[in-house]
């Protein structure tokens, strides 16, 4: 008893040093000088919970009796971890995404964040892996029986059984239920754990390199002893081969633990990358030394000892006490790192998914007036489930009686948990996949996995009796539990996997594809799907009843006092309102939800959110508003669109207006100087003849008359110049009285006609039709002639055809009469037939009559005259329209 | 400023990192073929293959494989950070 002593004192020890690692850790992180807990090692090593007593002393077990068979145990997992990219990246960022706090989150969360779901999850998973936290109880009880010699003294035993879950217990409690919020990693507990990794492989690695270099002579001797021993006598059957493979990858995604520690306590993507390489290489280093031990043991030890335990034994039989020792930690450190995580990871999952939903049914039918701090409900909760998980497995111990092969449990837990992977996979991977086929798929995988799997375990009788087992339930044969349909023959775990996980799929994909998914399942499946399409935006809540008072009640319940006015008041910021309460807008609701969520998991934080708010999260109402939003957000982008064409068309406008307002600056430049011209030309004539007649007496009175004559005509020119212009300036500010008359237009032609071709030496033929001219009009008479004088006088100046000709159409439609002056000469460039109305301008600069006043004048008169003077283009000559009311309105002015 | 000549260069390391991930994402499936070789190998018979070759060929192929999934990573992960620095943003998540 004395060794048994001595390995209580240094398991007590082991178990005080991971107490102060965890202390260790948890107040570094506290203090912010944690920088290495987040080294991507320390991810790596923490997944090594995979490797639990079951690979320190199962593997060389199965090893001795089933051959390389039990390198498909870490060849599975090798390549999920090699094919990361795949798979595991996408379940740990929707991890991090949607703050999933375990796999029943996960899954519930993707299938519309269904607690039933959730609940089936958590029920299934406990189911799957209370057995094998009873197996870890099993192999330190074992171990501790080597060591005191006999393994005979039952009580002892079970007694140690309960002081391990006991003592499991206490660390798990104190360390994994510190922090609230899942999300947040537990450092004390990975940190403990990754300290566990580095003891079990490196005593697997110390009784590995004792048996190979200190037993026998070196890897060639090794090599000749497997050839030598019944091993070598090991045949690779195909289907377990193949199976077996896929079902420890399947386990590897699917077993909560492993979820834990992968997904949720993952802190940085990018750690994944190195875990990638570095996870499969520490699983090969733990299966390196596996046959060499069972090899050695085989040879070493008397028939029929148990290859289970060799790690233990052949040091001890070879009187390497203190290798016995290190062996005994690391087969110690597996199971104890296994059963925390486990524990912890299905405490959670209970105290979210069964607990929590239970209590508020039970308490909380009144929505906001949650009774009571919630905050410590849940870590209770998680406390108590902590201790239930593990009181399970020491009950499973106990009444299974810790008998058979350590690997068969395995292995059945790992079938049952992979049953999870059809709704996990399509989950993340099909849009198509609803919360209906999850569920059938759920149900028929397990109900397949129990019937002919796990009760046929037991042993005949127990649950399935032998009549079962030969002629199948009810006495149909095709429902034989290891013959399914008639298929015997096959190995019964790979039966039974064959079956549970294709038909499992099967159910799964024919349930989802007939159904139609709720639009919150829509919303998150397309989340999960397309994870790295588009940042996060989770289904919104209607905002509106909210209220923010009472959601921070309830928020501090949850996330502590401090926590939940950290949220608030940065929510609060981020919609620029000073103090502590934000608008409960949709991305607020959002925001706490996911906050909640890392603390009580998604379906649980929906429902306290959903019983504050009022209704369901999303409403066909909300997808409309979402569907609107897009359909406002398409209208607004066709109107920006308008807009722009506006814009450019608006910069055309004003480019033209541009080009014109320097043409009109150039053509004042040039009127400039041709009216300082125009004037000079007179004043110098005026000027001069006047000096001649002052200065010279000697003239004779026909030469005085020729001069004052001159002097009189270019004085006369200047007046009317001048004349011009003062009558544009009275036009254009509207200073001029109508002196309103009344005539028939025929009149008002041939009087234009008379004044203006009278006294002319060029002959221009006029061609008008008098009886479309008798129309009466009712206008300033004398305004109208001078306009019709002065289109007919530019007619006569600048037509430059041979026979000049002027053809005069009239007509009157709707009070409105239209005169068309159109000649048979050059017609005005596109350029210059808006420009000819403008003051100074003129087509012909060479051939100057007057200062080019004309048509601006005309233009200004047809104005007042409420009518209009513009060029008519297309006529093959140089046109214009006169445009008049026939009554011309007073009121117009 | 030599803008255009480093617009170059990106391309080319983004196509490099491309194709690099295009390689991590084949290599499981290369290893699930090497690991499902020994259900090829003859059960019975002379050409049977011993148990310790069968060691060591599956040690083999998972040592390379794990050698080769390292430096892939490495590079994968100094090709995001050199092209980060290119592009002089933080570090981000891998996006695909």
């Amino acid at each position: 008893m004395g060794s048994l002593n001595t390995i209580v004192g240094v398991s007590l020890v082991y178990v005080a040093f991971l107490f102060a690692v965890a202390f260790a850790a948890e107040r570094a992180a506290k203090k912010g000088r944690g920088n290495w807990l987040n080294w991507p090692v320390v991810y790596t090593l923490s997944l090594s919970i995979y490797c639990t007593a079951w690979t320190f002393y199962g593997a060389v077990g199965y090893a001795a009796r089933s051959g390389l068979e039990y390198l498909t145990i870490y060849i599975g997992p090798s390549l999920v971890l090699f094919g990361w990219w795949w798979g595991l990246r996408r379940m740990v960022r929707i991890g991090r995404t949607q703050r999933i706090t375990s796999i029943a989150d996960m899954i519930s969360s993707r299938y519309g964040k269904s607690n039933f779901l959730a609940i089936a999850v958590t029920l299934l998973a406990v189911i799957g892996t209370t057995p094998y936290i009873a197996l870890q109880l099993q192999s330190v009880t074992t171990s501790f029986a080597v060591f005191a010699g006999t393994g005979s003294d039952q009580v002892d035993l079970t007694a140690t059984a309960l002081w391990v879950a006991a003592g499991l217990a206490i660390f798990t409690i104190l360390f994994g239920t510190r922090t609230l919020d899942s999300n947040e990693r537990h450092y004390g507990v990975v940190m403990a754990i990754a300290v566990e990794a580095i003891v079990k492989l490196f005593a697997l690695l110390a009784v590995g390199v004792f048996v190979v270099w200190g037993i026998a002579d070196g890897p060639a001797d090794i090599l000749t002893r497997i050839e030598s021993s019944e091993i070598s006598t090991w045949q690779i059957k195909g289907g377990r081969w193949a199976g077996l493979i896929f079902l420890s990858a399947a386990a590897l995604l699917c077993l909560p633990r492993m979820f834990q520690v992968m997904v949720v306590e993952n802190e940085n993507e990018d750690h994944l990358r190195t875990a990638s390489w570095a996870f499969p290489a520490y699983l090969m280093i733990m299966s390196l030394f596996v046959v060499p031990i069972a090899v050695v043991g085989l040879d070493l030890l008397p028939a029929g000892s148990n290859p289970d335990l060799f790690v233990l034994t052949i040091p001890l039989a070879t009187g390497n006490e203190s290798l016995a020792m290190l062996s005994f930690l690391g087969g110690f450190s597996s199971a104890t790192s296994m059963v925390i995580v486990a524990s912890l990871a299905l405490a959670t999952m209970v105290s979210n998914h069964v607990v929590m939903p239970i209590w508020l049914s039970a308490t909380g039918a009144g929505g906001a007036s949650v009774s009571g701090d919630v905050r410590s409900v849940v870590i209770q909760s998680r406390r108590l489930s902590i201790a239930a998980v593990l009181v399970l497995g020491y009950l499973y111990y106990r009444l299974s009686g810790g008998g058979s092969a350590l690997a068969s449990i395995g292995l059945i837990s790992f079938a049952g948990v992979a049953q999870f992977l059809p709704c996990l996979l399509g989950g993340i991977f099909w849009r198509g996949a609803n919360r209906n086929g999850a569920i059938a798929g759920l149900a028929v995988g397990f109900i397949l996995w129990a019937y002919c799997l796990l009760l046929p375990s037991f042993g005949t009788g127990t649950f399935l009796s032998a009549e079962v087992m030969e002629n199948g339930l009810f006495g149909l044969a095709w429902l034989r539990p290891q013959a399914l349909f008639g298929i015997s023959g096959l190995d019964p775990l790979i039966h039974a996997v064959l079956w549970s996980i294709s038909l499992n799929t099967f159910a799964f994909f024919v349930v989802s594809i007939c159904g139609i998914p709720s639009p919150i399942e829509r919303l998150q499946g397309a989340q999960f799907v397309n994870v790295f399409e588009h940042s996060s935006r989770a289904p919104t809540w209607t905002d509106g009843t909210a209220k923010s008072e009472d959601l921070m009640v309830m928020a501090q319940r949850i996330l502590g006092a401090r926590e939940a006015q950290r949220v608030f008041e940065r929510e609060a910021n981020r919609q620029g309102i000073p103090g502590l309460l934000p608008e409960p807008d949709a991305d607020f609701l959002q925001v706490l939800e996911r906050e909640l969520a890392g603390s009580v998991g998604a379906a649980t934080a929906h429902a306290m959110i959903g019983q504050i708010v009022g209704g369901a999260s999303v409403s066909v109402q909300d997808l409309m508003a979402v569907a609107n939003e897009t359909a406002q957000i398409m209208e607004y982008s066709s109107q920006l669109e308008v807009k722009s064409d506006e814009l450019s068309r608006t910069a055309r406008q004003l480019g033209r207006a541009n080009e014109k307002l320097l043409q009109v600056s150039d053509q004042k430049d040039e009127f400039l100087s041709q009216i300082s011209h125009e004037l000079r030309t007179p004043m110098t004539s005026i000027r001069a003849f006047s000096e001649i007649l002052r200065d010279n007496d000697r003239l004779s009175n026909r030469e005085k008359r020729k001069y004052s004559g001159i002097i009189n005509t270019e004085a006369v020119r200047l007046t009317r110049l001048l004349d011009d212009l003062l009558d544009l300036s009275v036009l254009e500010n509207g200073q001029i009285t109508l002196d309103q008359g009344r005539a028939s237009l025929r009149e008002v032609i041939e009087a234009s006609l008379d004044a203006a071709l009278n006294h002319t030496e060029v002959k221009l033929k006029v061609i008008r039709s008098r009886r479309d001219e008798e129309i009466m009009l009712d206008t300033d008479l004398d305004r109208l002639s001078q306009v019709f004088i002065n289109l007919i006088r530019n007619a006569q100046k600048y037509c430059d055809a041979d026979q000049p000709e002027l053809q005069i159409h009239t007509y009157e439609s709707d009070g409105v009469v239209t005169v068309d002056f159109i000649d048979n000469g050059t017609p005005i460039p596109d350029g210059a037939q808006e420009i000819i109305f403008h003051k100074f301008s003129r087509v012909n600069p060479q051939k100057a009559g007057g200062a080019g006043l004309g048509l601006a004048i005309c233009r200004e008169v047809m104005h007042r005259l409420g009518g209009e003077v513009s060029y008519l283009p297309g006529q093959g000559s140089t046109a214009f329209r006169v445009t008049l009311p026939q009554q011309l309105k007073i009121a117009a002015q | 400023m030599s803008t255009g000549r480093s617009m170059i260069f990106l391309e080319r390391q983004t196509y490099r990192r491309r194709r690099l991930i295009d390689w991590i994402r084949m290599l499981p499936i290369i290893g699930l073929i090497l690991w499902l070789v020994p259900l090829l190998w003859p059960v019975d018979g002379s050409g049977q293959v011993s148990t310790s070759d069968a060691v060591v060929y599956l040690f083999a192929v998972w040592f390379v494989l794990v050698v080769i999934k390292a430096i892939s990573s490495t590079a994968l992960a100094r090709a995001r950070r050199a092209e980060d620095a290119e592009r002089g943003k933080p570090d981000q998540p891998e996006q695909n």
